[in-house]
């Protein structure tokens, strides 16, 4: 496809005031000069204060990754200590109120601090460079959700550390969670911490959705996105509608505690059931929230490593958003015991077993897609099509809980234990180690190595198999789940002991995963553009990207831009050579939503400390809010005044004093 | 060997779930086995052993290999179907209580079981705690409630949970079809304790469990021995406020009722054989038993202990 047309460009703003976005782009291609310009302009400045700053949205790609990886190696341990305890019947290593905050930090690390996080991370490393794009829409939020996220991992963990962390689990039933029967500032902590973590995945979200909308290549049209663009948009647009239920909730909850309101009290006419229903319209829709962008991982995987395009793309697109739009309606199917009326039981019941067909679509295009290409048996190809059975495995187990019956006897079991496991491992740990294999060349120019990599794909999948697949049989002898201890004669010594040594085989299968990581950056052979022949954007630039990410602007004429030649597309050939250069300052092009036509030139914004400012002043509010000292917590506001203040301060060069146009 | 297993049961609610769990179980796992197999399959008879930078790329269309999406479809529909009619059909047989049943008040309390039974013609009742007796093949109606927090009273070979959730009255249903003694749990985490809020369902035959209750339904009786006598002004004086005895003025309601505390054969929510030497531990190091349970450790001297031992064993 020839470049389009610049003046279809300037033309949709004919009659515009500022000639510098309404200039019609010069179209080139990449040279040296041009390269060396581009760098001078996008490059965040060294030091101290330069890393602090940046809004780079690879950076904070990676910092997001790093940080979610240090939460999961912190909830391991945390699951590490448990098993120890479990290992045999009526062991006193922990005191049952250490066991209840351990299960319950382990949950809220693991769900809330590593799971979403980690695939923000790969999402806000990858967006723009699977789009052609140089950066996010909104580089600046992207630093802010990236600094929330941090402070609000901070604040959680400091409760922990003071002996302080989430003790009823991560679903914070009430009213155990009541001031009357958990005094402590432990649900304080978690319910301030969540309401903060909220405001994190709520700007990430909408960074998502309008990056999606407007910051593609030109002819990237929908029917282009790679499957993790359509993973992370869905989870994005869940995530904007489910995140106010639940800091909604943890904000009434903190009422309840701290104010004496009654909205979930009893005593007051307040409704226990009223916590379950907004935790679980936002947990459930959650859960695929954390799990469809990494099935996005293995279907832009896979292909690359059975050297043929995905089968049944479109299929696997829809079913994507199927299973999103389902899962708003399967969130009663955590309640099913509450004594609600059989007959919603059995619609939630039915929606619950249906949903199955979407996440099929995807296991059956993943193995017609190894069946009729040629793969290749690399780490990054374990772990992806690794996922495809344990996917299948949490699949079938949560098929089984979704019977209202069979569920009254499975739920809160160690059966569920085991599924979500499966579910969270299996769909989300698995692709992201495959991913972290997939895409470290891209991201540090060197490549893993494959042996010790292999070691560690077979070492996690056995330990994780040996500790988790033995849990179904524990569960459906009985052996309720957030028990600290359990009584000899209940027979399930013998296999608890089993999961005990998988789970730390699992967690030597992590080190040898981190020592592979660690050593490869420094240590691995050199990479190159493409050192898999793979096929979308990223891989057309350097290793690892310039700031600017691509000297010209790509155009995009099919779904696998660098195989074209190869598969013997009829039509056009996407054009990566030549395009808009947009070296005016820090310019990025913004298309049309559907079909990505060439819309205008955005002016992106420097790399600025307010964002680091803006999350340190609501660390600072939300501590005054914990202790409820009203002059910390005024001193926090006036730093986040401050801080929008000079954030939203009009400025010429990012035209926000240009008159209002459409 | 497993009494909270629930692939097996001994109830009239068990006797329609635990076909369709052993459908759906079956159903799972042969599905796992054969993705697992077309997977393994697919890897080890596709694979190519040349490095992957050597490869070319296969041309194919794009659409090829759809088909299979549907093909494998199609077939998954047919066990999802089944299941949702047959969960369906499991969930209208199990919904309507069987006519006639008995019926028993429970209450859930960290961390232990109150059952009330109320005689429907003389309207004498009586309360007992974590062990509750069943007429075996009569249906039994529970209405459960919460003094605070959620738990759910859960009888694996017997019934599935409910949840027992303060501010409302769950009902269940469950009918024993054999003598025994079954195993309960609390299903929904509750604190400190939820690891040991275990009770029993207790199906007798009928004639013993008239027995039994006409039994319950007397006030205990007075202490014979000197010894008793002085356990039992101890008792008043220490115990009273948090546990009663019918026919003493203890009645304190926060713990169990201990009226006929020795025809039970467990103490501490079933965490304790009910045998004097764990009942004097019991009542002087419970934080050393249950940490965090409500009972308070009591300092007695020996000799209050020896007299309030004495009286406990008498009430039978």
């Amino acid at each position: 496809m020839s470049p389009p047309s610049a003046a279809s460009v300037a033309g949709t703003h004919a009659g515009d005031a500022r000639p510098d976005v309404r200039r019609t782009p010069e179209i080139g291609r990449s040279t040296p000069e041009l390269r060396e310009r581009l760098q001078r302009i996008w490059e965040t400045k060294p030091g101290l204060y330069g890393w602090l700053a940046t809004v780079d949205h690879k950076e904070i790609g990676i910092r997001y990754i790093v940080t979610a990886f240090v939460m999961l190696v912190i909830g391991g341990i945390e699951a590490l200590i448990m098993r120890v305890q479990l290992a045999s019947p009526e062991q006193t290593l922990l005191s049952p109120q250490q066991y209840n905050m351990l299960f319950s930090t382990h949950g809220v690390t693991m769900i809330f601090l590593y799971t979403s996080p980690i695939l923000s991370g790969f999402s806000n490393y990858l967006w723009p460079l699977l789009f052609g794009s140089r950066d996010m829409a909104f580089p600046r939020l992207n630093a802010l959700s990236y600094w929330i996220y941090l402070a609000a991992g901070i604040f959680m963990y400091a409760g922990v550390f003071v002996g302080a962390g989430p003790n009823d689990g991560w679903f914070n039933y009430v009213p155990y969670a009541q001031f009357r029967y958990d005094p402590g500032l432990n649900i304080d902590f978690y319910s301030l911490g969540m309401i903060f973590l909220g405001v994190s995945t709520s700007v990430g979200a909408a960074n998502f959705i309008v990056t999606l909308l407007r910051m593609r290549a030109p002819g990237m049209s929908i029917n282009r996105l790679p499957i993790i663009i359509w993973g992370t948009a869905t989870a994005s647009f869940a995530n904007l509608l489910i995140v106010p239920a639940v800091s909604l909730a943890f904000f009434l909850l903190w009422l309840d505690r701290q104010f004496h309101t009654q909205f979930f009290q009893v005593p007051g006419g307040g409704q226990p059931l009223l916590w379950q229903h907004l935790f679980w319209m936002f947990g459930h829709p959650w859960v695929y929230a954390i799990v469809l962008p990494a099935m996005g991982m293995v279907s832009d995987g896979l292909p690359v490593f059975c050297r043929r395009p995905l089968v049944g793309y479109a299929p696997v697109a829809l079913a994507t958003v199927a299973t999103m739009l389902l899962g708003f309606g399967v969130w009663v199917h955590h309640m099913f015991a509450t004594g609600l009326p059989g007959l919603s039981l059995a619609f939630f019941s039915a929606a619950s077993i249906l949903i199955a067909v979407p996440s099929a679509i995807s296991v059956f295009s993943w193995i017609a897609t190894i069946w009729l290409g040629r793969p290749v048996i690399t780490a990054a190809f374990l772990f992806f099509s690794s996922t495809i059975v344990l996917f299948v495995i949490g699949g079938v187990s949560g098929f089984m809980t979704a019977s209202v019956p069979a569920d009254w006897e499975l739920t809160d079991t160690y059966f569920v234990v085991a599924h979500l496991h499966y579910v969270l491992l299996g769909i989300n740990v698995f692709p992201v180690m495959g991913a972290t294999h997939f895409w470290f060349p891209k991201i540090t120019g060197r490549m893993m190595d494959e042996r010790l990599g292999r070691w560690s794909f077979w070492t996690t999948f056995i330990g994780f198999n040996v500790a988790f697949l033995p849990m179904h049989l524990t569960g459906l002898w009985g052996m309720p789940r957030r028990v600290y201890t359990y009584p000899v004669d209940m027979g399930l010594g013998p296999i608890n002991m089993v999961s005990t040594v998988g789970s730390f085989l699992l967690a030597i299968g992590f080190l040898l995963f981190f020592i592979n990581v660690i050593r490869s950056r420094t240590r691995g052979a050199v990479a190159g553009d493409n050192p898999w022949d793979a096929y979308t954007l990223e891989w057309s630039t350097s290793s690892p990207p310039p700031p600017y990410n691509f000297a010209v602007i790509p155009t995009v004429a099919s779904r696998h831009m660098l195989w074209e030649d190869q598969l013997g597309e009829p039509d056009e050939r996407s054009n990566l050579e030549e395009g808009f250069i947009l070296d005016h300052g820090k310019e990025a092009l913004a298309t049309t939503a559907l079909d990505a036509e060439p819309q205008r030139i955005l002016h992106m914004p420097e790399d600025t400390i307010i964002p680091l400012l803006l999350a340190a002043g609501m660390l600072v509010l939300f501590s005054g809010m914990l202790v409820r000292n009203l002059p910390i917590a005024g001193v926090g506001a006036l730093i986040c005044a401050a801080d929008l203040i000079a954030w939203f301060w009009p400025r010429a060069s990012l035209l926000e004093r240009g008159p209002a146009h459409g | 060997m497993h009494p909270l297993g629930y692939l097996s049961g001994s109830g009239a609610q068990t006797a329609s779930v635990v076909p369709l769990m052993w459908f759906m179980l079956i159903v799972s796992i042969l599905v796992c086995v054969i993705i697992t197999g077309l997977v393994l399959w697919a890897v080890l008879t596709k694979r190519t052993a040349v490095g992957h930078r050597s490869l070319r790329k296969i041309a194919l269309e794009h659409s090829e290999g759809v088909n299979w999406i549907w093909i494998g479809l199609a077939i998954s529909i047919v066990p999802l179907l089944v299941s949702v009619f047959w969960t369906v059909a499991v969930l209208a047989k199990t919904g309507t209580v069987p006519p006639a049943p008995l019926t028993i008040d429970i209450t859930a309390k960290r961390w232990w079981w109150d059952a009330q039974y109320r005689d429907g013609v003389t309207g004498g009742e009586f309360r007992v705690a974590n062990e509750i007796h069943i007429p075996v093949g009569r249906p039994v109606l529970l209405h459960l409630r919460s003094a605070d927090v959620i738990h759910s009273f859960w009888v694996p070979k017997l019934a599935g949970k409910t949840d027992v959730i303060p501010g409302q009255v769950n009902a269940m249903w469950l009918e024993a079809d054999a003598p025994g003694r079954y195993r309960g749990q609390c299903g929904e985490f509750c604190g400190a304790q939820h690891a040991h809020m275990a009770f029993f369902v207790i199906a007798d035959p009928p004639q013993q469990f008239a027995a039994w209750e006409r039994q319950q339904m007397l006030p205990a009786s007075t202490p014979a021995s000197a010894e008793a006598t002085a356990g039992l002004a101890f008792f008043n004086q220490r115990c009273g406020r948090c546990h009663s005895v019918r026919g003493t003025p203890a009645h304190g309601s926060f713990g169990p009722d201990l009226t006929h505390l020795m025809s039970r054969e467990t103490i501490a929510a079933g965490m304790l054989q009910n045998n004097p030497a764990s009942l004097s531990g019991w009542v002087e190091n419970a934080q050393t038993v249950k940490p965090g349970a409500l009972m308070p450790n009591q300092q007695i001297s020996g000799p209050d202990l020896t007299v309030l031992r004495a009286y406990l064993e008498t009430l039978r």
